[in-house]
Order: C-alpha cells, then structure tokens, then sequence
C-alpha cells in the first residue's frame, strides 16, 4: 500500500478462540494497585 | 468502531474490535477521519469535497486501501464474534485468584495523599497481620482457586516489612502446599523501603517475583509528598536500598512507582530523574480522588497532563533504559480479548484480606464497611457483592460502550469510579482522559519503533520490554 501501513493486525479477534483460561497475572498486581491497563499484561500461553 | 488521532507526530488509526493498528500518511487521515462507519464501494463525492485540499484521484486511491483493510477485516469490524455472557461466567463462579495481603495497618511514612489514611485505612487501629490469620488466608485462596494453578500474593499494607515475620511464614507455608494442590504461588510485595536491610533484600529478591519500590521521583518531590513519621524526608534513606535491591534483582520483575499530584504536573521529570538513578521499570501514576481533594488531578490539569505524557513519551525515545508501564503495551501478544473484557477481577478473581481476616474486593475497598465480602476464618463470602462487581464489564459500563480504548484498558477502576463518582459504575472520566492519553502515546511509540509513520526510523523500542528479552541480553553482557 502506498499510504497506508499496517502495524497491527487482527489480533484481538484471533485471540477470541483460545483465550479466557484465567491463568494470567491479575491486572492491579504488576505495578499500578491505582489504574488500569490491561494491555500491558502477559499472557501465560504465549 | 475505529479511532484516528494523532501523537508523537504519527497519523494513526485503532479498529477498535479487532485489535488492529494503521499508520496512516495525512491524506489517509483526513479523509478516515470524515468517515462514520462501514464504506461502501466509491468514494462518497461529499467525502472528496469536503477535502479540496487532495487530488480527486489520490483520495479515491487513499479510499481503495481503506477498503482494503475493511474487506480484510483490519477496519471496522464488529465485536459478534464475541460473547461477553460466556467470557463472565469465570467472575460470576468468584473463583479467586489473587490476594492483596495486608500484612500491616500501620507504616512508617506519612505520605500526605496516602488512600489508606497512612495505614490504618481510617479505622484508627494500627496493626499487624498474625501468621496464623496469614495461613488461613493462604488456606482460603487455595480452597477458592478452584482448578486455576497459578495464585498470586501481594503482601501490602501499611507497610509490609513491618510484619516481615508474617510474610516469611506466609511463604513458607504457601510453598508447602503448591505440590499437594497443584499450584503455583507467585508473590509480590509493595514497599516503601525504609526497613530494608541487606538480608531483607536478599530475601526478597530470592522469594518475589515481583517488587514494588515506592519513591516519586526527585528529592524535593519525594520528601514533600512522603514524609517520615518524624517529617523527614525519605529519600535519602531509601534511595540507597532501592539501588542494592534492583542491583540484585537479575531479570526478575520490579517496578519503581510513584505517584504524580497536581503539585508536580511536570512529573516526566520524575520519570527521567528515577531512569538516572539507574532505575529501569518506572511507574509514576496520577493521584486520583474527589474534585476537593487537594492533590488529585483535575478536569482543569489535563491539558498540561497530557502534554506532559506527549513530552515523556519524546524524552524516552532518547532513553532505552526506562521502561515506563503505562507506555509498555503488547498490541501483537498482549492479553486475550476475553482477559481485557473483564478488567482487573476486583471482588470476583481479586480480594483484599485485612489484618484481622476480613475480605474486600481489593485493597481500596478495605475499610468501607458496605464492601466487606466476609471473614477467612468462617469461610464467608458474599456472592451479592462478588456479584456486582462480576457484572462490571466493558460493555456494561456505559461510558466503556462508547469508548475505543475499551479493550486495552478493560473498564478502569471500581475503585476510582466509587470515590470519584460514588458509583462503582460511574467511570471516572478524568482517568479515563489520562488513560486514552497514555495509550494513544503508547501506540505511537510502538509505530516509531517499528519504523512506520512520519518520524525517523529508531531502533529505540521502549514498547516492548518483558517481551523483547533485551533486558536479559543486556545484564548478561555486562556479567
């Protein structure tokens, strides 16, 4: 493409079919106990 | 739902539900920005009038790609492919997963914009978990979990290395139980750093997988908001510990976090001065309360708030060695969709536990009366209230429903709503406003380091860290 480039792709919609183990850290623990971001967490399958 | 904004000097498009990122040149941008959802085949001639600044024939090009991407899947998509009821049956079961432990209801600071009214959490008992209260809880969270394997512990207070003996027993106890039960205990402790010493820190560093050091950045800034008992500073003792604790950390996890009040809206200095004390992982998070209270940040403060982020965001381009959380964000291998729907898991995955065994929905819930969940002791545990919270949820929030950082922050804080808005519903929109902010930085700091967009290329990747291993490579250089 000339104007546009794509950093991401659909990621978010793949992750649908595997996910929800709740395996992962809890959000509130990494670092903030204030605010969240989610995104910033690991995911324990990966 | 798809959002273009601008940061960093990058045009920039978010689809919102499906997770994916364009870097867009400014034609691109302006014309996506004119459009209201799903396009059709041609571009609109009310569209190209409406942008006469643009050859006919450079924004028809400029919409065929747009239309690319949608035909692709990359631009607005829907979310049917999601079903919030079945991703919620997880908090509507409670099965907890993670204790904030508050080993202590007393401290040895006196930080003036402290939520847990410097330790006592405004009961006016200071006071120290026993390590009997503390196995029980461990035998509580064991019997919740369920079939879930990995447990997390933050030990919390107050300050917790005042009631180190508990958290040595907690551990230990813990650990005897992991192959009995087939779990795995993960632990974490917040500290203030006043009562390190070499053994303690080596104890840590031994049995935490995560630590949380909090100082909020230079000296004046520090002392002023976090005072001694005696009303010292305590910069000067903690700094110190801190540099040894990280200096033998390895690659384990910390984070040096602090906080920022409207008295220092100019706290990427904070960020900066903590990176030269040699800090790597840096949080320094906004003070968040009521529109009287005297430190938190204001409608009227996000202006400079967020031009501050942008400016934070640029000087760390320039500094590999600061990882800042809240621009640390995996938008190729973050958490699952079915993770981000359901935000923290305060109340239903997540509890606070108190000195004396009574359970919370987290840690800024402890000492509201209305919110105590039930006791370690007899196994209580209010599913009413377990309930409510298990009901918060993207799509349940309505300020949530109409916001495009929805799944990269997951519903904001219970907490938060609850003192700001007196609603644990009611999204504090202040923090929302920073949040969108930070991650809008975020995104644009991930397109740099990839090498996309307006800016020169870097290989500069502050984006990434616990995922890039650059970390590792880098101490083990320098062993």
């Amino acid at each position: 493409m000339k104007h546009i480039q794509t950093l991401n792709g659909a990621t978010l919609k793949a992750s649908a079919a595997k996910g929800g183990c709740g395996e992962c850290q809890t959000s509130c623990q990494s670092a903030c106990k204030t605010s969240c971001t989610v995104a910033n967490q690991k995911c324990e399958n990966q | 739902m798809v959002h273009t904004f601008t940061a960093l000097g990058q045009y920039l498009a978010a689809d919102v539900n499906s997770g994916a990122v364009h870097v867009l040149d400014k034609l691109t941008y302006d014309l996506l920005s004119l459009i209201p959802g799903p396009m059709g085949e041609t571009l609109p001639p009310e569209l190209a009038e409406q942008l006469p600044q643009y050859d006919r024939r450079e924004l028809e090009e400029g919409w065929r790609e747009l239309l690319e991407l949608q035909d692709g899947g990359l631009l607005f998509t829907d979310d049917t492919y999601l079903d919030p009821e079945a991703a919620m049956a997880l908090p509507r079961a409670a099965v907890v997963k993670a204790l904030c432990l508050h080993v202590s209801h007393d401290c040895n600071l006196r930080c003036r914009y402290c939520f847990a009214s410097t330790g006592d959490f405004g009961t006016g008992h200071r006071m120290t978990m026993t390590p009997e209260t503390a196995k029980r809880a461990i035998d509580w969270v064991v019997a919740k979990s369920g079939k879930r394997r990995n447990i997390e512990v933050d030990f919390f207070g107050g300050e917790p290395l005042m009631a180190l003996d508990t958290v040595k027993q907690t551990v230990e106890y813990a650990r005897s139980l992991e192959k009995e039960h087939d779990k795995v205990f993960r632990f974490t402790i917040t500290t203030n750093g006043v009562l390190l010493d070499d053994d303690t820190i080596d104890y840590i560093n031994r049995e935490m997988s995560n630590v949380v050091l909090s100082m909020d950045g230079r000296r004046e800034v520090n002392d002023h908001m976090r005072p001694t008992v005696n009303g010292k500073g305590s910069y000067d003792v903690i700094v110190p510990k801190f540099q040894k604790l990280v200096a033998g950390r390895g690659t384990k996890d910390y984070y040096v976090r602090g906080t920022f009040t409207r008295d220092n809206l100019d706290f990427s200095a904070d960020v900066l001065h903590l990176g030269d004390l040699g800090f790597r992982h840096v949080s320094v998070e906004p003070c968040s309360g009521p529109a009287d209270d005297p430190f938190a940040i204001r409608k009227e403060d996000l202006p400079q708030v967020e031009e501050e982020y942008e400016k934070l965001a640029r000087l760390l381009m320039e500094r590999r060695d600061i990882n800042f959380f809240h621009f640390n964000v995996d938008l190729a291998q973050g958490p699952c969709v079915i993770k981000r729907l359901r935000g923290c898991g305060a109340g239903c995955e997540y509890v606070a536990i108190t000195p004396d065994g009574e359970i919370y929905p987290c840690h800024q819930f402890v000492g509201k009366e209305e919110y105590r969940m039930g006791n370690v002791f007899d196994g209580s545990f209010d599913m009413e209230i377990s309930g409510r919270f298990a009901d918060q949820n993207i799509y349940t929030r309505p300020a949530c429903r109409e916001c495009w950082a929805r799944f990269y922050c997951s519903g904001g804080c219970s907490a938060s709503n609850l003192l700001v808005n007196g609603d644990i519903t009611k999204s504090n929109e202040v923090a929302c406003e920073m949040e969108r902010k930070r991650l809008e930085c975020a995104i644009a700091l991930n397109a740099i380091a990839a090498g996309m967009g307006e800016a020169p290329y870097t290989e500069r990747d502050n984006t990434a860290c616990n995922q890039c291993g650059a970390c590792a490579a880098e101490e083990k250089s320098n062993i």
